[in-house]
């Protein structure tokens, strides 16, 4: 499989990514939580639809051909609306993050401490301007889309390279999550937060 | 598309000074107080409106905001006996405060109303608890919120903990410093009556306490507090005919926000928010510095919040705020003493209400500490700033309110002496 920005994939049929032909909404269950997407909102109906393919696909606008995160009914860079889902390789490091010891939601209550991270992709890194990147929200989780354990939310840290894995939630549905990319070379000490 | 650099935002220099605070007021800051929204909001308007020496007929407008957690202008002003010719409910929390100021001055400028009475009422410990918890954490996630809430990012401190995280990889600050936000601010409400924690707490302590969400201590979170506030706008001509000296409204700034709000983490740097924005609105507008500052109330939804705004408005270096905040400036006594009340993370939550009511009372001198009264019934402030002391700042001409909604959003007002 190829990845990449100049390669655009049409997916659930349709030639412009302006939502698909048929489209319905997406109800799906994770750890208990019922999550729910309008089948008026095509832009993360088509995401997520994506997701439960494999397949990391974002929009990109057919106008300055910039992709961005998350679906956004307008490329925030030109204000355009035309645009195509692309496939982009599912791979970054950790930008930011946080690890959550006292949960709010009952889901996660018997899970900490989890970790949630943003990883910047390797695509469209510093573009187009420095300060910009696609910075992807996830858990951190076993490369089988479990929450990871404590010894493994330990080694995780700012810098880690990080592939995504897909965790399935209804049909047609899944969430992007994130695990340890096990091929990559790893930074010997990724940053952590020092009270510990 | 036009950038943002290109568009001047400080515009409306000419309204400089013409607007005031005249009135504030509040209820007890309590927990599990047993009044409804309704009836703080009534007693801290009721409270407001008799500080400024103003009665029912003499407030023709009404602002409030809320999270769905407050009882609408409609039933409070009916209560009052206040006819409204202009009145607005508006949704938000923190940063509303100032960003409402900014609203009711423009109401007024449009000839729609002539005083407004600007209130927060919350249950916000008894009730609707801000961090999400209870009935609303089970609830179902829906659209745009599943690229956060399903993956349990969901509370303000865990939506916030990426900025404070990045912050501390960028420049090195560390725990400790960060934790001298709590200390100053706990040391400012053993001096205030009315604050909800009254104790002293030491780097230790808030360091010792448990972690809620890296980084950040049970210690580096805010208060859960019931209770309702007040603010009373009105052109600084009709103020000189009211009970106490205005609080000048030099500039005000509301709801300023960072690119890419809809999840402002995809524009970086992250460890900057949006008080670097909102300070090129702020000190134009004002035509004054942070210099010139002398208290200010950086919103302490968490220690790292206060920290983050006051480097970002420009009262130390970018990068500096940790040094800062733990080098005794921001003290009772220090060069700019911070959230004088002890803020939210002592005297109440009130998203960001309180702060602009202890800085118009500093500016007014009339702060409400344990000093005694004198024979001509105000009080004789001591300048003693330990334990249980004086809270009031000496000679103080300018102050600069900094509210936070998020990183990515934030509101400010800069008053001076009436």
């Amino acid at each position: 499989m190829q990845y990449g920005l100049g390669q655009s994939r049409h997916g659930l049929g349709n030639d412009h990514g302006q939502g698909v032909s048929v489209m319905t909404g997406l109800t799906g269950n994770h750890m208990g939580m019922n999550l729910t997407v309008d089948d008026l909102d095509i832009e993360n109906v088509a995401f997520f639809g994506y997701c439960a393919k494999g397949d990391l696909r974002l929009q990109k606008c057919k106008e300055n051909g910039l992709v961005r995160y998350p679906p956004t009914t307008r490329c925030p860079f030109s204000g355009s609306a035309n645009y195509d889902w692309v496939s982009i390789e599912p791979k970054g490091t950790v930008y930011s993050y946080n690890e959550v010891h006292h949960a709010i939601q009952p889901a996660f209550k018997g899970k900490t401490p989890y970790m949630l991270l943003l990883v910047e992709l390797d695509t469209q890194k510093g573009q187009p301007t420095e300060h910009d990147g696609l910075r992807v929200a996830g858990n951190l989780v076993t490369p089988d889309g479990e929450m990871a354990p404590p010894e493994m939310v330990a080694k995780v840290g700012i810098g880690s390279r990080m592939r995504m894995v897909f965790k399935q939630v209804g049909e047609g549905f899944a969430l992007p999550m994130w695990t340890i990319d096990e091929t990559a070379k790893q930074p010997e000490k990724p940053w952590r937060y020092a009270g510990e | 598309m036009a950038m943002q650099s290109d568009i001047d935002a400080s515009s409306g220099k000419h309204l400089a000074g013409k607007y005031s605070i005249v009135g504030v007021g509040e209820t007890t800051y309590t927990r599990g107080g047993g009044r409804t929204t309704r009836a703080m909001a009534t007693t801290a308007i009721a409270n407001a409106m008799a500080d400024a020496g103003l009665n029912a007929d003499d407030v023709d407008g009404m602002l409030s905001y809320s999270g769905g957690d407050s009882t609408p202008s409609t039933f409070v002003a009916g209560d009052l006996g206040i006819r409204l010719n202009f009145y607005m409910d508006v949704f938000g929390g923190g940063s509303s405060t100032e960003a409402l100021i900014g609203i009711a001055m423009g109401v007024i400028e449009a000839g729609m109303c002539k005083t407004v009475a600007i209130f927060r009422s919350m249950n916000g410990y008894s009730q609707v608890r801000i961090g999400g918890t209870g009935a609303r954490s089970a609830a179902p996630v829906k659209g745009d919120e599943i690229h956060n809430r399903a993956y349990g990012w969901q509370s303000a401190g865990q939506m916030f903990a990426p900025t404070f995280m990045r912050h501390m990889y960028d420049y090195g600050t560390t725990p400790e410093q960060v934790a001298m936000v709590k200390v100053v601010h706990s040391e400012h409400a053993s001096n205030n009556p009315k604050a909800y924690y009254k104790k002293r707490y030491t780097v230790d302590e808030v360091l010792s306490s448990r972690i809620i969400c890296k980084p950040l201590h049970l210690l580096d979170c805010c208060v859960e507090t019931d209770n309702g506030t007040c603010i009373i706008v009105t052109t600084t001509e009709r103020a000189r005919d009211l009970a106490k000296r205005p609080a000048i409204i030099r500039s005000v700034v509301g709801r300023c926000s960072k690119p890419r709000i809809d999840m402002h983490y995809q524009h970086g740097p992250i460890s900057t928010v949006a008080g670097h924005y909102a300070k090129n609105i702020l000190f134009p507008n004002a035509g004054l510095g942070p210099e010139d500052v002398d208290v200010t109330a950086a919103y302490d939804a968490f220690t790292f919040t206060s920290m983050l705004q006051l480097e970002d408005y420009g009262f130390c270096k970018k990068g500096e705020g940790g040094h800062y905040v733990s080098s005794g400036i921001t003290r009772l006594g220090g060069k700019r003493p911070n959230n004088t009340s002890g803020g939210h993370l002592c005297e109440g939550y009130t998203h960001g209400m309180n702060m602009v009511i202890e800085n118009v009372r500093q500016l007014r001198g009339e702060i409400d500490d344990s000093c005694p009264i004198g024979p001509d019934g105000k009080r004789q402030h001591t300048y003693d700033y330990r334990e249980g002391g004086c809270r009031q700042v000496k000679d103080v001409e300018v102050t600069c309110n900094m509210g936070w909604a998020n990183p990515g959003t934030g509101s400010a007002m800069i008053m001076v002496k009436g």
